[in-house]
C-alpha cells in the first residue's frame, strides 16, 4: 500500500498552500519529488495515489512524470551516477569517465549493476561545466573527477559510509 | 581591476548567514526602497539600463512598466532559477554563495510590481539550494523582512521555492510558467506575454537571477549612478561563467569594459589556455549563440578589439560576430574538435526539444544523426549542406527560441569550421580513431 505518513502529508497540505486557492495541481511536482525520496520510483501506483491527493486525473500525473527526465519510472540502483557529457564537459575527458566507471561495474548507462547498488546514466548539461567531468549523485555533485576519484567514490559506497559530502 | 557589485562580499566567512550579510551593509536596498512608491522604484531600473542577464537582454525596467494592473487581480514575480544553457553557472554560484543578495532583489522588486507571493523556480537538479535559499528565506521572515506587514509598511510578501525536474525548457519563461502550474513544460506563443496573461493567467514578471540581485546595486546607488558604469547600452555588471580548456575556471563579475583578450589572458580571469596550448575557438554566450574562430573573436571585421559588452560581441552580426547571451564563456584550445562538440550540443537540444512543432522536434533529431555520421568519419560532403539546409528550416519557424538556439551553433560551426567538417570525410579513416 502506498501512503505518506502524517508528517509528509502535512507537507503535502503546506505545499498546497503555497498557490492559489483551487491551483493545487501546481504541487505536482514537488509532491512527485516527495514521493520519489519517500518510495525511491514513481509507479502507476504512486502516481495514482498522487493524483488523489491532489484531486487530478491520474493522466494529468502521467503526462508530467514522464515529461521530467528526473522521475524514475523504474527502480533504479541505491547510488545512481549521472555524469555529464555536454560539450564543456566532454572536452573535459566526460567520455572517459563514462567509458571508466562503464567498464569498472559492468554495465552501460541506462543500466542497473545485478546487485541493485549502482545506476549508470548519461546526463546533459548540470550546471557545473567550470568544475568538469562532474556528476550528480543523489542530492549532490561530484566535481573535477578523474579514474582514481572513481574508484574513491565506488568504495565508499560499497562500504556504505556517508558520502554526500 | 573591475568594479563588483554583485560579488563584492561574496568570500566573506559567513556571508550566505543574516547576521554576516546584514552587518556587511546586507537588506539596506529594502528599507530604501519600501520608502519610495513602487512606481518611483521601477523608474530607479529604468534609469539604470539594467538588460536582462538571462540571455534575450530585454531592458528590465520597461519589462516591469508593462506589468498589467487589472482592478482585483493579483500579480506574481517569478524568478527564473532554470540555468541549464551549457556553459552557464553564476545563477547557482550566486544562491549558494550569496542566497540573501537574491531574497533582497526579490523583496525590492517584488514591492516595485505589487507582487505579494513571489515564486523561485528552479532547476530540480540544484537540489541542495533549495535548502539554502529556504534558510535565507526564513532568516529574513524572522527579522522583518518578509511576510506580513514589512518594516510596517502594509506591504506583505511570501517568497517560495518550486524546484524543476529535469528539462532545459522549463527556463524558457512560458514553459516554466506552464511548470509552475503543475504541467509539461510546454512554451505558449507569445504574445500574450507574461507581463499581461502569465501564471494562472495573472500578470506575471519572470526575470533572471542575477537580473533580481541587480536590483540591489541599482536601489544602493541609484540608476543614474548605475548607469555609469559599463560602455553604451551594457550599463552595470555582468556575471561570466568560464569554463573549457582554460587555466582558471570559475564565475567572474565584469564591468563590460574590459576585452574578450584580456578576460580570457589576464590573471585576472580566466588566466589564459590551459598545458601552453593556442586559442582556438569560444563560445561566449552559452551553447546557443554563435561560436568563434580566435581571429573573429579577439578582434572584429572591422580590426577592433572586441569587447565584452553586449554591442561588441554582437558586433558583425552572426556573419561575423557572436552574442552575450546568458555569459556562459566556453574556451576551446587547438587539440578540441569542433565537429564533436557540435555534435554534443545537437545531441542536447534533441533531448530538450519539447516536441510540439516539427521543425524543432524532427530537425534537432536530423541533425544529430547527421552531425554523429559526421563526426564518426562515416558522413558524405553532401551531408554538410543537408545540415545546413536544415538548420536554415528551423530558424524563425517555432513556438519558443528553443528551435533557434539549436539551428544557431550548428550554423556557425559550419560557417567558421567548413573545413573541419571536410576533413572528417575527407580523411574518415583518421575521423574514426
Ligand atoms: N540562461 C539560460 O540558461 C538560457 C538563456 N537563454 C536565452 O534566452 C533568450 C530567449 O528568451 P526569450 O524569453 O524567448 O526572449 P524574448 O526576447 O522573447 O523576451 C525577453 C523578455 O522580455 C519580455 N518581453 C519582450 N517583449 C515584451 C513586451 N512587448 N511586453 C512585455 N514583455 C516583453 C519577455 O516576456 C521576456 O521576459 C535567448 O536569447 C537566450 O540567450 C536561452 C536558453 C537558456
Ligand atoms: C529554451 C530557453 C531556455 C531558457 N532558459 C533560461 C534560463 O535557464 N534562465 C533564464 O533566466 N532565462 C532563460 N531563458 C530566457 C527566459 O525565457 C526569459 O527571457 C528570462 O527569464 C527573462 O529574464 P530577464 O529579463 O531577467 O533576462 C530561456 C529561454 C529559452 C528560449
Ligand atoms: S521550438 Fe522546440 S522546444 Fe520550443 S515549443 Fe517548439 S518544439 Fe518545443
Ligand atoms: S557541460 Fe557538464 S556541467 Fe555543463
Amino acid at each position: 500500500m502506498i501512503q505518506f505518513s502524517e508528517e509528509q502529508l502535512n507537507k503535502v497540505s503546506e505545499i498546497i498552500a503555497r498557490y492559489p486557492e483551487g491551483k493545487q495541481k501546481s504541487a505536482l511536482l514537488p509532491v512527485l519529488h516527495l514521493a520519489q525520496d519517500v518510495f525511491g520510483w514513481l509507479s502507476t501506483e504512486t502516481m495514482d495515489y498522487v493524483a488523489s491527493l491532489l484531486k487530478i486525473e491520474p493522466i494529468e500525473v502521467y503526462e508530467v512524470a514522464t515529461f521530467y527526465t528526473m522521475y524514475n519510472l523504474k527502480p533504479v540502483g541505491k547510488y545512481v551516477f549521472e555524469v555529464c557529457q555536454t560539450g564543456p564537459c566532454m572536452i573535459q575527458g566526460s567520455d572517459d569517465i563514462i567509458a571508466y566507471i562503464e567498464e569498472k561495474l559492468s554495465i552501460k548507462p541506462g543500466e542497473t549493476t545485478a546487485d541493485g547498488m549502482f545506476t549508470l546514466k548519461a546526463a546533459e548539461c548540470l550546471g557545473a561545466c567550470g568544475y568538469a567531468p562532474m556528476m550528480q549523485m543523489g542530492k549532490y555533485y561530484k566535481e573535477h573527477l578523474t579514474k582514481e576519484k572513481v574508484d574513491a567514490i565506488i568504495a565508499e559506497c560499497r562500504s556504505d559510509i556517508s558520502v554526500n559530502n | 581591476m573591475s568594479r563588483k557589485l554583485l560579488l563584492e562580499n561574496a568570500h566573506i566567512e559567513g556571508i550566505r548567514y543574516y547576521d554576516v550579510y546584514r552587518k556587511n551593509g546586507g537588506y539596506r536596498s529594502v528599507e530604501k526602497a519600501l520608502k519610495m512608491t513602487p512606481e518611483e522604484v521601477v523608474e530607479e531600473v529604468k534609469k539604470s539600463g539594467l538588460r536582462g542577464r538571462g540571455g534575450a537582454g530585454f531592458p528590465t525596467g520597461m519589462k516591469w512598466s508593462f506589468i498589467a494592473k487589472p482592478e482585483g487581480v493579483p500579480r506574481h514575480l517569478v524568478c527564473n532559477a532554470d540555468e541549464s544553457e551549457p556553459g552557464t553557472f553564476k545563477d547557482r554560484y550566486l544562491m549558494e554563495f550569496l542566497p540573501h543578495l537574491l531574497i533582497e532583489g526579490l523583496i525590492v522588486s517584488s514591492y516595485a510590481l505589487g507582487s505579494n507571493t513571489t515564486y523561485i523556480y528552479i532547476r530540480g537538479e540544484y537540489a541542495w539550494i533549495p535548502d539554502i535559499l529556504e534558510q535565507a528565506i526564513a532568516e529574513a521572515k524572522a527579522n522583518g523582512f518578509l511576510g506580513k506587514n514589512i518594516l510596517n509598511t502594509g506591504f506583505d510578501c511570501e517568497i517560495y521555492v518550486q524546484r524543476g525536474a529535469g528539462a532545459y525548457i522549463c527556463g524558457e519563461e512560458t514553459a516554466l510558467i506552464e511548470s509552475l502550474e503543475g504541467k509539461r513544460g510546454n512554451p505558449r506563443i507569445k504574445p500574450p506575454f507574461p507581463a499581461v496573461k502569465g501564471a494562472w493567467d495573472r500578470p506575471t514578471v519572470v526575470n533572471n537571477v542575477e537580473t533580481l540581485a541587480a536590483v540591489v546595486p541599482i536601489i544602493n546607488m541609484g540608476g543614474e549612478e548605475y548607469a555609469k558604469i559599463g560602455v553604451g547600452r551594457s550599463t552595470g555588471t555582468k556575471l561570466i561563467s568560464a569554463c573549457g580548456n582554460i587555466n582558471k575556471p570559475g564565475v567572474y563579475e565584469i564591468d563590460m569594459t574590459i576585452s574578450v583578450e584580456e578576460f580570457i589572458f589576464s590573471e585576472e580571469w580566466c588566466g589564459g589556455i590551459k598545458n601552453g596550448k593556442r586559442l582556438k575557438a569560444c563560445i561566449p554566450g552559452g551553447s546557443s549563440v554563435p561560436i568563434l574562430p580566435a581571429n573573429l573573436l579577439l578582434k572584429t571585421a572591422k580590426g577592433e578589439p572586441r569587447m565584452m559588452n553586449y554591442e561588441s560581441l554582437a558586433d558583425g552580426g552572426f556573419a561575423t560576430g557572436t552574442m552575450m547571451g546568458s555569459g556562459g564563456f566556453i574556451v576551446f584550445d587547438e587539440d578540441q574538435c569542433v565537429v564533436k562538440n557540435t555534435y554534443t550540443l545537437a545531441r542536447f537540444y534533441r533531448h530538450e526539444s519539447c516536441g510540439q512543432c516539427s521543425p524543432c522536434r524532427e530537425g534537432t533529431g536530423w541533425m544529430e544523426k547527421l552531425l554523429l555520421r559526421l563526426e564518426k568519419g562515416q558522413g558524405k560532403t553532401s551531408d554538410i549542406d543537408l545540415l545546413w539546409d536544415i538548420q536554415s528550416k528551423i530558424e524563425g519557424n517555432t513556438i519558443c527560441p528553443l528551435g533557434d538556439a539549436a539551428a544557431w551553433p550548428v550554423a556557425a560551426a559550419i560557417r567558421h569550421f567548413r573545413d573541419e567538417f571536410e576533413w572528417h570525410v575527407t580523411h574518415a579513416a583518421e575521423a574514426q580513431t
